[in-house]
Order: structure tokens, then sequence, then C-alpha cells
């Protein structure tokens, strides 16, 4: 035998289930008196700096229906490209920008709002710029392991015909299920779990 | 938070063959909400290194306190009194200090608070079902509740699941980020429920069972259950060839 590793093997994924805004939403289940507010629900406040943008949207299933039990937790760097977080070392983030954002899926339209800000630039691995991005985590009954993907936006094109990550999708007919679509200071961007029009999501 | 520098490395590679598959159709619901193309796999940047840290302030007294953050003055949730207490720990087996833990459940009858739920056994007025808590400098937690029940679902006709306790954990990096669900040792359902089952490694649903713990029971008051948990390791930054940080 050779010598051990020593590595752990990471806690499997669970479902989050149906009733996952028990515990990451509960005001918004109608538990309240718990916590003050859920977190999450503001990420910005009157100082932030930045373009205010709405991201909003829909997830749907293999058959086209929305999902209204689904939470999406999104993640995102300031106006200037940096994360509001300790690993951060290119510099302060905006200390009234949280960077996450908690939203579960309306119980009778399914659909998410984020009131957030457009993101600057962050660099990739080898200083390129990737385009301005949204990481986005959507957990669900029936999803058994967190789905992760991003949020580029239409209005960037230039800069996201350079993006080191877009520039590796293979089947460039995809690309577009990572665009939102802008309509005024609101970005639309639906997320289709299965099917033709199948957004691409990561192993990251 | 420590004064240690940060640690900025990617995190090792999920191993997906651990981890439940998306497509696990004894679990029905998943049939339809199961990605069916490849994932688009790249290694971390500075989008997925990073994430959201939480400070203690966000915690109320009672947070960790199942058994009386929903009950009225005087009063506490009815069921068996336990303690779940664990460690947070990378791949590596280092403490992950200042990790936010969000934990959900039912109640003793297996009944959840929600106003989706309809099942018949009823609601604890004084149970919401709902805490929180972040771990300590060397990645411990801690939390009291009641244990909670079995529960039937629509699924099969006759599924169960066994008596479970949801977890939410952040790490310090957002592909850290997981959902998962803690089972009690000996509970025979465990090895019924579609979806435990979905995890096809038995290895690993064992990783999800927590044990009864004796040794930090509190006599004539909790017993004790202890759930470690694992998230990804990082890589060392030491031999990068790219720059600190990019």
């Amino acid at each position: 035998m050779v010598q051990q590793l020593g590595f752990l093997k990471e806690t499997p994924s669970q479902t989050a289930g149906p009733y996952v805004h028990i515990g990451c939403t509960p005001n918004f289940s109608g538990i309240t008196g718990v916590y003050e507010a859920d977190l999450g629900v503001a990420m910005v406040n009157d100082k932030t700096l930045g373009e205010r943008i709405t991201i909003r949207g829909r997830v749907f299933d293999g058959t086209g229906t929305p999902l209204r039990d689904a939470l999406l937790e999104i993640w995102q760097p300031d106006s200037n490209g940096l994360y509001n977080s300790p690993s951060e070392l290119r510099g302060a983030a905006d200390p009234n920008f949280t960077g996450w954002g908690r939203c579960p899926t309306d119980m009778e339209t399914g659909e998410y709002v984020f009131e957030t800000i457009k993101p600057g630039q962050v660099p990739y691995k080898d200083g390129r710029l990737m385009a301005p991005h949204v990481s986005v985590w959507i957990v669900a009954r029936g999803i058994n392991i967190g789905l992760q993907t991003r949020i580029y936006f239409d209005d960037e094109k230039a800069a996201n015909d350079q993006d080191p990550i877009l520039m590796r999708i293979e089947h460039k007919n995809r690309v577009p299920t990572l665009i939102a679509k802008r309509d005024g200071s609101s970005y639309l961007f639906d997320i289709h779990l299965q099917g033709d029009k199948e957004t691409i999501f990561f192993d990251v | 938070m420590s004064n240690r520098k940060p640690e900025t490395g990617a995190f090792f590679q999920r191993d997906r063959l651990w981890h439940p598959p998306a497509y696990t159709p004894d679990y029905k619901t998943s049939v339809v909400r199961s990605p069916q193309r490849a994932l688009l796999s790249f290694d971390n940047t500075l989008s997925e290194i990073t994430g959201p840290v939480f400070g203690h302030s966000i915690l109320g007294e009672l947070d960790n306190d199942l058994i009386h953050n929903f009950a009225k003055p005087g009063e506490s949730a009815i069921g068996q009194r336990i303690i779940v207490h664990g460690r947070v720990i990378d791949e590596r087996g280092k403490g992950v200090a200042g990790a936010l833990l969000e934990f959900w459940q039912a109640n003793a009858g297996g009944r959840y608070r929600h106003k989706r739920e309809g099942y018949i056994a009823p609601l604890d007025p004084n149970f919401g079902g709902c805490g929180r808590t972040i771990t300590d400098e060397d990645g411990h937690y801690r939390f009291r509740t009641v244990k909670p029940g079995a529960y039937p679902w629509p699924n099969g006709v006759n599924d169960w699941r066994p008596a479970h306790i949801h977890f939410s954990v952040f790490g310090h990096g957002f592909a850290q980020r997981l959902i998962t669900q803690m089972y009690f040792e000996g509970d025979p359902m465990i090895w019924k429920c579609p979806i435990v089952r979905s995890i096809p490694d038995k290895t690993a649903i064992e990783q999800l069972i927590a044990p009864l713990d004796m040794n930090n029971t509190i006599p004539m008051d909790a017993r004790a259950y202890k759930f470690d948990i694992v998230l990804r390791g990082r890589r060392s930054t030491l031999f990068e060839n790219r720059m600190e940080g990019n």
C-alpha cells in the first residue's frame, strides 16, 4: 500500500426540499419573530455606488412550468469589480454593498427579483478581464445538488465577446442562455433547468 | 474571525460521483428538474474563490435554540430534547471559522410550519423550526432543538422521510456553498428513502448520519448527536503560476 493522502470527502449534498424557506427565509414563509429580517433581502442602501439595476426572471422545469419553491442566491462584485469578501486581496470593496443576495421564487408567479447594482469587471486568472457577471446558485425540491450558473448582460456585447468563460462554450448557440435582456433599468434572466432552452450550468 | 491571512486558493474540484447526480428517477421531482446537458467545467476564478462572510452581529440570543426561539415566554417546544453539535472542517481537515450554518426541520410529530404543508399531524404552537449559528475559531458549532419526527410525502404511495434536519452551510467561498440533510443513527427508514438513495455510495450516505453522543448529553435535560460537516478544501497558492489574487 502507498501512503494515504489523508484528504476528507466533502459532505454530500441533498435537496433543499420544498420547505427551504423555513430555514433560509423564515419571514417570507410566515415564521416571524425569530429573525428580524431574512438574510440577503437588502444588497444595497442609499449610499451604494454604481448603477442601480433590477434582475428578475423565473426558473422553468423540463415541462415549461415555473418553479414556485426554488431559492436563488447571487454573488457579485461592486461597481469597481471588488468582492466584499475576506478573500478579496485587491482592495476594499464598497462597504455599502453586500455583494450577496437571496430570493425565493414567488409562491404564486414563480418570479424572483434582485435589487442590486451593475457589477464591475473582475480579472480572470491570466489577467484578462471577465465581462460583468453575477454568479448564481439555485436550490429547490427535486434539485439534488445546487446548480451554479452566471448572469451576463446583453448591453455588454464587446466585453462578452472577450469573456474567457463564455469563449470556452463549444456550442455557441447556447451562449445566449447566460445573457440577461435589458428592459429599462431591469434585466430579465429566465433559467431553464432542462430541454431545448436549457441554461448552461457549471461544474466549478 | 481570526487574524490569520485569508486563504485565497482555488477549491479542490467537486467529486460529482460522490454527490448525488441530478437525475435520480426514484426521487420523482428530480426527473423534470435535472439538467440533461453536460456541466461546463472551469477552474475557479475570483468569482468562485470569494464569498460572503457573516458577522456574529446578525445573530440573536436564541437563534441556536429551537426549543425556545419561537416559544411563548416560559414555555418550550414538545419533543425529545437534543443538542446537535460538531465541526465544520474542510477536506484538508482544517476547521472553518466563521461559517454560517442555518438549519430547519419538522416538529416532533413530523409537521413543518409552512403554508404549503398539510400533513394531519398538528403544529406545535411553541416550535417554529428554524435556527442558525456561526462556527467558532476552530469550526465548532452547536444548537438545541427537539428531535424531528418522520413524515410521509407524496412520492411513492407509502414513502416516509426518515427523521432529518436540513443544513445550509456557507464556507469562505461561494463555490463551497452546500445544502444537505442530517439523519439520526439507527433510523431504519434511512435506507428506504429515495432522497437518501439519490447518493450512490453507501459510505457517502453514512457521512450524513449523526451518531448518538452520550458524552455530550446533559443529564436529566438533553441527549446529544454529533454531526461534522466537510466543505471543499483549498489549493495552496504557493506555486501557482499567476499573480496572487488573480
